[in-house]
Formats: C-alpha cells, structure tokens, sequence
C-alpha cells in the first residue's frame, strides 16, 4: 500500500516518554523506510517495548512520529491503527474464544461498513484465505485460537496484521519461544513483508537478528547509542561495551549468550544480574 | 511460502464450526443456533404464544403473561449487553421507566381529553392550570410513538458513550447504572405535579382509541406484546451471529485488543447499550397498558436489579436463556410471593447470589453440559508444549499475566 510509488516510512524525532518522574524513553530518533527489515534491540529495560507502546498511543509520547506525512502524537490508539500502523504484543494477543477464522475477520474489519457490520459472515474472502496459507494457519481456521501452539498464536497475530492492511508492522520479540523451524519461517515471512511494508521487530535472540536483520538500531537505558548493519553495530565499542558489561537486568548465561551471538568474547561478560525479572517468555 | 506448523495436538472441532457462537467464558456455548435452529426455536415460541396461551389461559392469565413478556423484553436487552458486552447494566430501570411514563403520560392525556377535559385530573388536584409542555409533546400518538423510541435511546447513546468513552467499566459502571437507576426513581417522585410521585399513574381507559376494558382489544394487545417479543429475539438472533456480535464479544473479553485493531471499544458498547435501552423501552410503554399502572416502584433500583436475576438464572450469554430465565422468576415470583410475600424477596436475592458463584453461566450451561458430554476443555489438549509452554494463558480469557503486561495496566 504504498502512496503515489515513493516508500512509506516511520520518522520517530526526539520521542521521550515519561512515567511519573522515571524517563523510560528518552529523546529517540529514528527513521524507518519500507523495503528495510529493522531490528530494534538493548537490553531490558531499555525502552524497547515502551518506544512501539508510545508510536501505539499506549504510552505517553511527547516529540514527533510521523507516518507517511501523519502525526501520530496525541491521536487515539484506534486512529492511528487506522492510519496503517499495527502492532503485536511481546504476550500473543489473540482472541482465545474465537476461532482462528473470526481472529482474522475481525482483523479485516476496521474499514467494514455498518451494514455489513450487521451481517452474518459468509464464505471467507480472498485475502484471509491467502494470509491462513501465508500463515500456515489453513487448517485451523475453526480452530479456538486459545488452544493454538504458541509459535502458532504469534503467526495468527502476525496474519491479523496483514489482513488489516497495516503499512507499518511493528512486532514486539515476534520469535520468543518458537521452534528453530518456526523461527526461519518467521524469518522468510518477515523478510517478504518488509519488501512493500515498513518493518520494526524487537528481538532478544541474536541469532534470529545475524540472518534476518538489514539494519539495526540499539538502545540502551532509553537512548539510541547505535545503529547500521549488523556487521557495523557489532563493532561498535558502545555496543559492545553495553553487551560486556553493565547490561541491565540479564542474567549472566543471557549476556554471554547476547554477547556470542554478536561475535563477541563471551567470557569477556563480566557483569549480570540474575534474572528475577519480568521476563515471561523465557 | 509454506510454513511448516506444528499442529496442536488437540482434536479439531470440526463439526461445530462457522456457524457457531463465540462460548461464555465460564461455559460451553449452549443453544448455538443457526438458521434452522432459530427458526424452530422462534416457531416452537409463536405457537406456545400466539396460539396455545391465548386458547388455555383466561383474561387474567393472559394479563399476568404479558406482563412477564414486557420484563422479558428488558431481560433479552441485559442478555446482550451484559452476556454479550461484558457490561452489567444495574440499571435497565431507567429506560423500561422512560418508555413507560411516556407512554401513560400519553394514554393519560387521551383518556383526560375523552371525559372532555383539557388537564389530568391528579394536576387539577395539584393545582395546575396549565397542562405542562412535556406532556402536551406527546399528545399525539405518532409522537409519543417516536418518543418512546427515541428519547430512551438517545439518553442511552449519550449516557453510554459519556461512560465508555471514559473507559469506565467493570464494577464501576455497574454502580454508576444503578445510580442512575436510583436518582430517576428520586426525580420521578420529587415532581409530583408532572408525574403524579410516587403513586404512579393509573386507571387508563383506552390505548390509541381502543377500549382497554374489552376482552378481543386485550387480547390483541397480548398478541402485539408477543409478537413484538418474537421480533426482538429475532433480532437478537442475527446481532449475536453477525460480524457485530463478534466483535461484541472480542471486546467483552479484551477491549483493549480490539483497539489497537482499529476499532474504538467505546463505540461498539454504546451500539449495544442503545438497543438494550430501546428494549427495555418497549418492554415499558407496552407494560402500561398491559399492567394498567406505571409507578416509580416499578423502575427504582429494585426492579432494575430483578430484571438481571432472570438473565443471570437463565444465562446470559445465551441466545434464550434470559428470556426463559426472566419468564421463570417472574412466574415463580407471583407464584410465592402470594404464598410467601416477604420470603421471596430473599429467595430472589439467593437465587442471584449463588448462579452468580456457582453458576456463573446460568442453567443454560447445565443443559449444554449435558448435551454435549463433552469436558470443557479449552485449555486441555493445547499445543504439544515444545513452543513455550510456559507463556500459556490459563483457562482465563482475563488472564492475569496478560492483563498485567499489557495496555489496561498501562493507562
Ligand atoms: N507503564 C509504566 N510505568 C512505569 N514504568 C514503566 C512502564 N512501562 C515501562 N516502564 C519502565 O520503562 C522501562 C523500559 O521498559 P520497556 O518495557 O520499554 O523495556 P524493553 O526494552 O522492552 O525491555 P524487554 O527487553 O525486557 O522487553 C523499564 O524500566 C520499565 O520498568
Ligand atoms: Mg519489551
């Protein structure tokens, strides 16, 4: 859905997001084009999540966002949803009591009128059939989302964008507590969506961002400190210093592990906390 | 592109598929109606209606069931707001009370200007010369028509949408309905000269120019309420399987979801909170005549709170189960309450108190229960657990872990 054939894109300038004294997020700019597959990582804590929350209007966003010539700050969650901008959530989402079918249908709906909001749902339109097989989802459509495999909710989460039309995708650790299949799934999926949308995935699992990532942005601590390729961030002595060192709330094994993936010396990790945090997914 | 997807290890249900309603959460989605069901459902209503009462009970029989009707009417409007909506209104009271006083303050006027007089006779005891414009507005049937259908609405419309839109939800919205509840009860009885306090208005004669005394008129008056019940629960019947209704029940169960899909929650739950009203206001104006008394006893916050004990017994997610379930408590009610005035109060309340605990679906979902003997099991047989098990919501669709990390925390 790309307007009069120039790329869509989202420009975050000088966001900061304040929670009663706390600046989680802080002064962040960043600009992101379609036909890009950026990684947003750091540490936890850093900001990552409340950065999509406040593009998302879930969060309290001072600064500017900006997508394809509309600014998102001040809109209504719902209004912006609207302007193309979808979101999943770093706990998948979805409605456990409806089908698969309904979760996708429901989705397509924003742009429904009235009377066919009315009527009763027949035969499956074109679109929700192609994004079930995109999905891998076809032979659940009447399955309960609720009792889907949790790789599989993620998936469905990420069909619903689709059918929504959303131009910007922004997907919160969209592969946390997928197989290694279903993560190169995911992988490829993301890849062919972010030829004709603008694409922003938090991820924790390095390995996932060395194969899929086209550039990268880090943050730490609720500011930017670096962003480029793979190769470029990886060499960056903040970076690095970041993934070494004084890295948040991780627990040990997790920093060596983040810090192997980049190509680091895992042994180099000095410092870690254990990981009482609020991390569910691991 | 092919995925390769890890199919849940759990037997597809296949056989209930498209056609059926989204489940309670706290039960089995029972009477899930397509086409034909509904249809057999709404003819088996029709005949026991429209041809087996009229045939079996007399004048008085009849009388008492079409006052269950019109209570049923506010009970199949709870049933969608509050089964459907997630939103328990306390309050119906108000608009069962605003159909009702329109339409006796209109059968009032016609009966005054029958005995030749220009003001009813409770003002004239008042004291007022002049008939009051609130009451000279409605003064023609057409209008009091369109007035019992409108106004309750569009106090509705604004009401909820002032409510919702503030994201008031949950126990405060259900306190806030039966404050309004109460404080209409207040203002009808502070201004007796209008609405003649606390005795209500009575004694009606003639209903759009028909005698009210006259057996056929009651009659058709009793197959008017029934087929207007019919027509709402067909109604109902096509909003729960319609795209609406969906999303109904997408934001009962995660409002804050539904948002970030494009749609404002806000909307939705006024929508339905305005077709509830409006049941609840017909059910009103056509108690009127049915009952031959409209009273502030019967809209304060007592009768609004019956009104949700038929649905709760009945089911309220359930397509017929408040219908059923307020037919039953109101017969039951006159059944004891001549036995036993003072004892069925409690018993009412008891009843409430424990489907509420215990039964959260109603007895509806005993029947679903036995009819499927199926194990409820959502939650069983889930994915094969190699893909994170650990962040698997409970049976909960409110689960806490989500409702924790996610946007209701947030604001
Ligand atoms: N609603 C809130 N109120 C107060 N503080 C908050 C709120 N939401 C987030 N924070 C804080 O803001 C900081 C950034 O959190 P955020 O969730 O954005 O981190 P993240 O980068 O997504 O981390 P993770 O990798 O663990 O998901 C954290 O310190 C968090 O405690
Ligand atoms: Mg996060």
């Amino acid at each position: 859905m790309t307007r009069d054939h120039r790329p869509s894109y989202l420009e975050i300038r000088d966001l900061r997001v304040v929670f009663d004294k706390f600046v989680a997020v802080d002064g962040v700019d960043l600009r992101v084009e379609q036909g890009d597959l950026r990684f947003l990582i750091g540490p936890n804590g850093a900001g990552k999540t409340t950065t999509i929350d406040a593009v998302t209007a879930l969060a309290p966003a001072q600064g500017s966002i900006n997508h394809n010539g509309h600014e998102l700050v001040g809109r209504k969650t719902h209004k912006i949803v609207r302007y193309g901008v979808g979101r999943t959530f770093q706990t998948a989402s979805v409605f456990e009591d409806l089908t698969v079918l309904q979760n996708l249908d429901i989705a397509a709906g924003l742009r429904r009128r009235p009377r066919e909001m009315l009527r009763h749902r027949t035969g499956v339109s074109a679109r929700i059939t192609e994004v079930m097989k995109t999905t891998g989802l076809s032979d659940f459509q009447e399955t309960k989302a609720g009792v889907l495999s949790h790789g599989q909710k993620q998936w469905l989460e990420i069909g619903m964008l689709m059918v929504q039309d959303a131009n910007v995708l922004l997907l919160d650790e969209p592969v946390a507590g997928m197989s290694q299949d279903e993560r190169d799934a995911t992988g490829e999926l993301l890849r062919k969506l972010a030829a004709d949308h603008v694409v922003v995935v938090v991820e924790h699992d390095m390995e996932f961002l060395r194969k899929y990532a086209q550039s990268v942005t880090v943050m730490a601590a609720g500011k930017i400190i670096a962003e480029g390729t793979v190769a470029e961030v990886q060499a960056n002595p903040t970076v690095q210093e970041i993934y070494l060192g004084t890295a948040g709330t991780k627990s040990l094994e997790e920093a060596k592990a983040e810090a192997e993936m980049l190509g680091l010396d895992p042994e180099a990790v000095t410092v870690g906390v254990p990981s009482a945090t609020e991390r569910e997914e691991h | 592109m092919t995925t390769t997807a890890t199919p849940p290890a759990t037997t597809t249900p296949s056989t209930t598929g498209a056609r059926k309603l989204p489940s309670v959460a706290e039960g089995p989605g029972v009477w899930t109606t397509g086409p034909r069901g509904a249809l057999i459902g709404l003819g088996i209503g029709a005949v026991l209606l429209l041809v087996v009462a009229p045939l079996t009970l007399g004048g008085f029989g009849l009388d008492l069931l079409g006052r269950y009707l019109c209570m049923a009417m506010v009970a199949v409007g709870i049933g969608l707001v509050w089964g459907r909506g997630g939103m328990l209104a306390m309050g119906q009271g108000v608009y069962f009370g605003l159909g009702a006083y329109i339409m006796a303050m209109h059968m009032t006027l016609a009966d005054t200007t029958l005995e030749g007089e220009s003001i009813p006779t409770f003002m004239r005891q008042n004291g007022v010369e002049r008939l009051p414009e609130l009451w000279g507005i409605v003064q023609h049937p057409v209008i009091a028509v369109a007035a019992i259908i409108l106004v309750p609405t569009a106090v509705a419309g604004l009401l909820g949408w002032a409510i919702f839109s503030r994201r008031v939800k949950g126990a405060y919205f259900a306190i806030l309905s039966q404050a309004l509840a109460a404080a209409f009860a207040v203002l009808i009885i502070g201004q007796p000269v209008l609405t003649n306090g606390s005795n209500g208005l009575s004694n009606f004669q003639s209903l759009f120019g028909w005698d009210l005394d006259d057996s056929g008129n009651r009659l058709v008056l009793f197959l008017v309420v029934a087929v207007i019940l019919l027509a709402m629960l067909a109604v109902t019947w096509q909003l729960y399987r319609s795209r609406f209704g969906e999303l109904l029940v997408a934001v009962r169960d995660q409002e804050e979801r539904v948002r970030f899909l494009g749609y404002d929650p806000a909307l939705i739950k006024t929508v339905a909170y305005m077709i509830a009203a409006l049941f609840a206001a017909i059910g009103g104006a056509l108690f009127v005549p049915v009952v031959g008394i409209i009273s502030p006893a019967d809209i304060g916050v007592v009768p609004s709170i019956a009104f949700l004990i038929g649905v709760a017994i009945g089911g309220r997610a359930t397509w017929l189960g408040p219908v059923l379930g307020s037919i039953a408590v109101s017969f039951a009610g006159t059944q004891l309450a001549s036995a036993f005035p003072s004892a069925w109060v409690y018993l009412q309340g008891l009843l409430f108190v424990l489907v509420i605990g215990f039964l959260p679906g109603g007895l509806a979902s005993v029947i679903g229960l036995l009819r499927r003997r199926r194990p409820e099991g959502r939650g069983g047989g889930r994915g094969d657990g190699s893909a994170g098990a650990p962040d698997e919501p409970g049976d909960d669709p409110q689960d806490t872990t989500r409702e924790a990390t996610e946007p209701e925390a947030a604001r």
